[in-house]
């Protein structure tokens, strides 16, 4: 019996080649372990047995033919839930999305055709949330401690890998959403350059935010997905048309000409300071392995905040219109068109609690309305940005200011947005960034963050990969889910 | 005093594409409903849009063709309303920064200036059965241009004058079919009179309901003015069979469109090559048409008015001409006979150039008169065929037979012994009366030179009665 927990894609790649793996027998394992920790950790929202055994037959039967199939052909996957698959059920986590059965697949999911779809995972709904605490479908329990949160939005993304119920998934990061449940659950999570990875299918929280990336147990791993998933589609007229690097190759060279900078309010306002410990030691570990360390400022700490929730809640509010009553959700009969546009929805209370931010922060009022405040704040960050990249390769800091929260906390909604505080920046500018395993405290995952210039996620797989070549935080798994 | 109108149009005009503005669904009118629909129009969760170059290539036309500045840099934004045939809760328009400012439309009563032309898509439609409203979407993404005129109009028969000569521009550069019954071409009328306040009517589908919707409103306004009361400003309808203007949104314009850069689209970028190529593409418009038919043909301004009505006829009249026509009396024939022939309707084809100038060369030699050729173009209109096998069929051809007509006047004067005593005797006019029962009994096929010929000589040989 193979034991496929901590195994590289790379590797399960190799075996399905050389068939002394059948795509069946891998889907088959990960089918059953999604399904017997479900009750656990309710980390999915529909698991697909049948639709994920009929790709993994497919693919065994393409291979018996001899067809020369891609490298992720047979390693199957789970997708958030807010990725569109043709015949399947993509809710949002949210009530209102009840029924609805896209009619087709997101561009990201055709690219992966030939990996079998385990099941929709589990998330905060509309991805408005830190804590997967939110889903219309009940709570994500972190593989690490139950009882805590996996972060969010894309919680159920993040613990399926952790759980060792998925070889990979995709999330989707608006404002830390890939990186921050990344770091709660011990894994690697990577959120492209925005136009990197085409967004049609995704069902949108913020547009001009949003990017679709992958979850894996390593930075290997994620350079495999990203290589996949990655490249312009004439459908997002968003999406970069630029031609895709070759990931695998950034990966073979070290980081002994980069040069790293650490934001230093950042880590000296760390509320944890065990966790910008552990950053500042990763630092040290790769400067040992050549790279050039040095202190950088980045002091916008509560603007960054401010100006993601004034444009994601705006854009979020305008994405969540169509979801009116009229042909979504249960429909209210009522006389009047108001009645019935009022007594249809039935979201939850963060999301009516950023619908009513958003349609605020759109409101002129008087003159210039808070979003576009929130846009020219955006911009400053940006190009600050953009100038420290003159001087450095990366950046390096926390992933979040915090660890696995637990489930029962009742953290208030501002501290609940301070979650994705370090990883908001890469969204309003637009940046690849990826958390990676660096330490723990009190047996719970902690993990930092790497941020390059747009379209460098090259160098942040150099950098990754050297740092996991040299330390073992991301092989650990939860002894609660002994594999 | 008749009240002088402050009246401001918005213009919504149907681009002539093959394929909706935001994805490819087919933009045909009439097909069965929900069926021209895909997840982008009917704005299914995580579709996106994509501009569609056809339609910027024939927005560009028309803002050329108004005389508009295109703008370098122009975007999308998000107008959102809640309304059961809006499927994305917002509609994407160009706010902040339109395609094209400025331009005009020249009218028959002076130029009026035009505050800007812009790209959006269309909404669906709701139709409303007994109990129920059932909503098509095959209209929602259809590509529109809004057109916004300056608040220059100050009558409602201008504001109809204005309409009509923009639907000239539209259908000469071939922008948009101007369908207002298919909903190809509507407006929305803002209108306020000085001290009271602005109201507008929407979608008026009909030049007919333009201007009676704004008779009825300045009437209105000026009476609710002239005793003392306020006007206040409100969203009306016109009610055709009630014929008048009825409040449609009374909260309307407390509305806030929360407008937001549409975060799905880039900005459209237009440089100068781009506008020099659509400049070229451009058709010779009827204005400048017009003059040149005066110069070049020598036809009077308001021959050249009309026959520039429609690029069909204006094109059918340089045909005509080119097949060797002269060009007086093919304006002639164009604008008095085939118009009225057009202008009855019915399934009628339009004959070809040739053919028409076939006709005129037949009159112009004699062959057949004038009011033959009446009748040889009907029934060119009604088969299509030309001019030589209609006359070869029928009896149509001139009477030039010197024999015939000879035996014709010579019955005529003996049938008529006292108009014939009444020419003789000096009364001239008695020579008209007999011209003209001769030309009846020939069935009006007479040659007449010939006719008066023969006619003058007989009477000459007649015996004087005295």
């Amino acid at each position: 019996m193979i034991k496929f927990g901590l195994m590289s894609l790379r590797r399960m790649a190799e075996l399905l080649q050389s068939g002394k793996l059948m795509a069946r027998e891998l889907t088959e394992h990960y089918l059953d372990r999604s399904e017997s920790l479900q009750g656990k950790f309710n980390a999915y929202i529909t698991i697909t047995r049948d639709r994920a055994l009929k790709t993994a037959d497919q693919v065994d039967e393409l291979r018996r033919q001899g067809r020369e199939l891609s490298t992720l052909a047979g390693i199957p996957m789970a997708l958030k839930d807010n990725i569109s698959t043709q015949g399947v059920a993509t809710t949002c986590a949210s009530k209102v999305l009840a029924g609805y059965i896209p009619p087709f697949d997101a561009t990201a999911v055709k690219k992966l055709a030939d990996s079998p779809l385990l099941g929709k995972a589990n998330m905060d709904e509309f991805a408005m949330g830190s804590s997967s605490l939110t889903s219309a479908f009940g709570p994500v329990g972190n593989p690490w401690d139950r009882k805590r949160s996996p972060g969010g939005s894309s919680g159920g993304s993040a613990a399926v890998v952790a759980a060792g119920c998925a070889p990979f998934s995709l999330g989707s990061d608006t404002g830390g959403s890939i990186r921050q449940p990344a770091a709660f659950c011990g894994v690697t999570g990577f959120k492209p350059s925005f136009g990197r990875v085409s967004r049609k299918g995704l069902l949108p929280l913020a547009s001009s935010l949003d990017q679709i990336g992958p979850i894996a147990r390593s930075v290997e791993d994620c350079a495999l997905v990203l290589q996949a998933i990655c490249g312009h589609d004439p459908g997002d007229s968003t999406s970069a048309r630029l031609p895709v690097p070759d990931f695998a190759a950034a990966l073979r060279e070290d980081v002994s000409d980069l040069a790293i900078g650490l934001p230093e309010e950042i880590l000296d306002n760390c509320p944890d300071s065990r966790i910008s410990a552990a950053v500042e030691a990763a630092a040290r570990e790769l400067e040992g392995a050549g790279a050039k360390i040095s202190r950088v400022s980045m002091p916008y700490e509560r603007e960054t905040l401010a100006a993601y929730m004034l444009i994601a809640t705006a854009e979020g509010a305008s994405n969540l219109a169509r979801y009116d009553g009229v042909a979504y959700g249960c429909r209210h009969t009522s006389p009047s068109w108001e009645e019935m546009y009022t007594g249809s929805r039935v979201f939850g209370e963060e999301v009516r609690r950023r619908l009513m931010l958003g349609t605020f922060s759109l409101s002129a009022g008087s003159g210039c309305s808070s979003y576009e405040l929130g846009q020219r704040a955006r911009q400053k960050i940006s190009s600050h940005l953009a100038k420290l990249f003159a001087e450095v390769d990366l950046l390096l800091l926390p992933a979040a200011p915090f660890v696995a929260f637990r489930l029962d906390e009742e953290l208030d909604p501002l501290t609940m947005y301070y979650n994705d505080i370090y990883a908001i920046p890469a969204n309003l500018a637009g940046l690849p960034a990826m958390s990676v395993p660096c330490g723990e405290k009190g047996g719970l995952p902690v993990g930092m963050q790497m941020m390059a210039p747009r379209f460098r996620e090259d160098l942040l797989l150099r950098a990754g990969y050297t740092w996991q070549r040299r330390t073992d935080w991301h092989l650990r798994c939860p002894r609660e889910v002994e594999q | 005093m008749k009240a002088e109108g402050v009246i401001g149009l918005e213009v919504h005009v149907q681009l002539l594409t093959k394929e909706k503005l935001f994805c490819t669904c087919p933009t045909d009118f009439g097909a069965g409903a929900n069926t021209r629909v895909c997840p982008v129009c009917l704005g299914l969760p995580g579709s996106l849009p994509v501009l569609n170059p056809e339609a910027v290539t024939v927005a560009l036309r028309a803002a050329l063709a108004l005389g508009c500045t295109v703008n370098n840099i122009s975007r999308f934004d998000r107008k959102h309303y809640f309304y059961p045939d809006l499927p994305k809760g917002y509609q994407i328009t160009q706010h902040q920064h339109p395609l094209a400012q400025g331009g005009r439309v020249d009218t028959p009563f002076g130029s009026v200036d035009l505050d800007r032309l812009h790209l959006e898509e269309d909404a669906g439609k709701l139709m409303h059965t007994g109990e129920s409203t059932l909503i098509d979407f095959n209209r929602s993404g259809l590509p529109l241009v809004e057109i916004v005129t300056g608040p220059c109009l100050t009558s409602a028969s201008q504001a109809r004058a204005f309409l009509e000569s923009l639907r000239q521009v539209l259908l000469y550069a071939n922008i948009s079919d101007c369908r207002m019954e298919e909903g190809s071409l509507r407006c929305d009328a803002n209108i306020s009179l000085r001290g009271g306040g602005r109201t507008e009517i929407k979608n008026l589908n009909s030049f007919k309901a333009v201007e009676r919707s704004l008779e009825f409103e300045i009437a209105r306004q000026s009476r609710m003015l002239a005793q003392g009361e306020t006007v206040p400003v409100q969203t009306l309808r016109w009610d055709e069979t009630q014929a008048r203007t009825v409040p449609m949104r009374p909260k309307e314009m407390a509305l806030d469109y929360r407008y937001l850069l549409e975060p799905d689209l880039l900005p459209l970028v237009i440089d100068a090559e781009i506008v020099d190529r659509a400049r070229e593409d451009l058709p010779e418009l009827p204005r400048p048409r017009a003059a040149r038919f005066i110069k070049e043909y020598g036809l009077s301004p308001q021959n050249a008015a009309v026959l520039t009505l429609t690029r069909e006829m204006a094109d059918c009249f340089e045909q005509v001409v080119a097949a060797g026509a002269a060009p007086r009396p093919a304006a002639n024939l164009l604008q008095g006979e085939v118009s009225r022939l057009i202008n009855q309707g019915g399934k009628q084809s339009l004959p070809s150039p040739h053919s028409l100038a076939e006709l005129l060369a037949l009159q112009e030699q004699g062959s057949i008169s004038v009011t033959a050729a009446k009748e040889v173009l009907a029934q060119m209109f009604a088969s299509g065929q030309s001019a030589d096998s209609i006359l070869s069929r029928n009896s149509l051809s001139q009477l030039s037979d010197r024999h015939a007509l000879e035996n014709l006047a010579q019955a005529v004067i003996a049938n008529n012994p006292n108009p014939v005593a009444d020419y003789l005797g000096g009364k001239k006019q008695a020579f008209g009366y007999l011209m003209g029962l001769a030309m009846k009994e020939s069935g009006g096929r007479a040659n007449p030179g010939l006719l008066k010929e023969i006619m003058v000589q007989l009477l000459t040989k007649q015996p004087i009665n005295k």
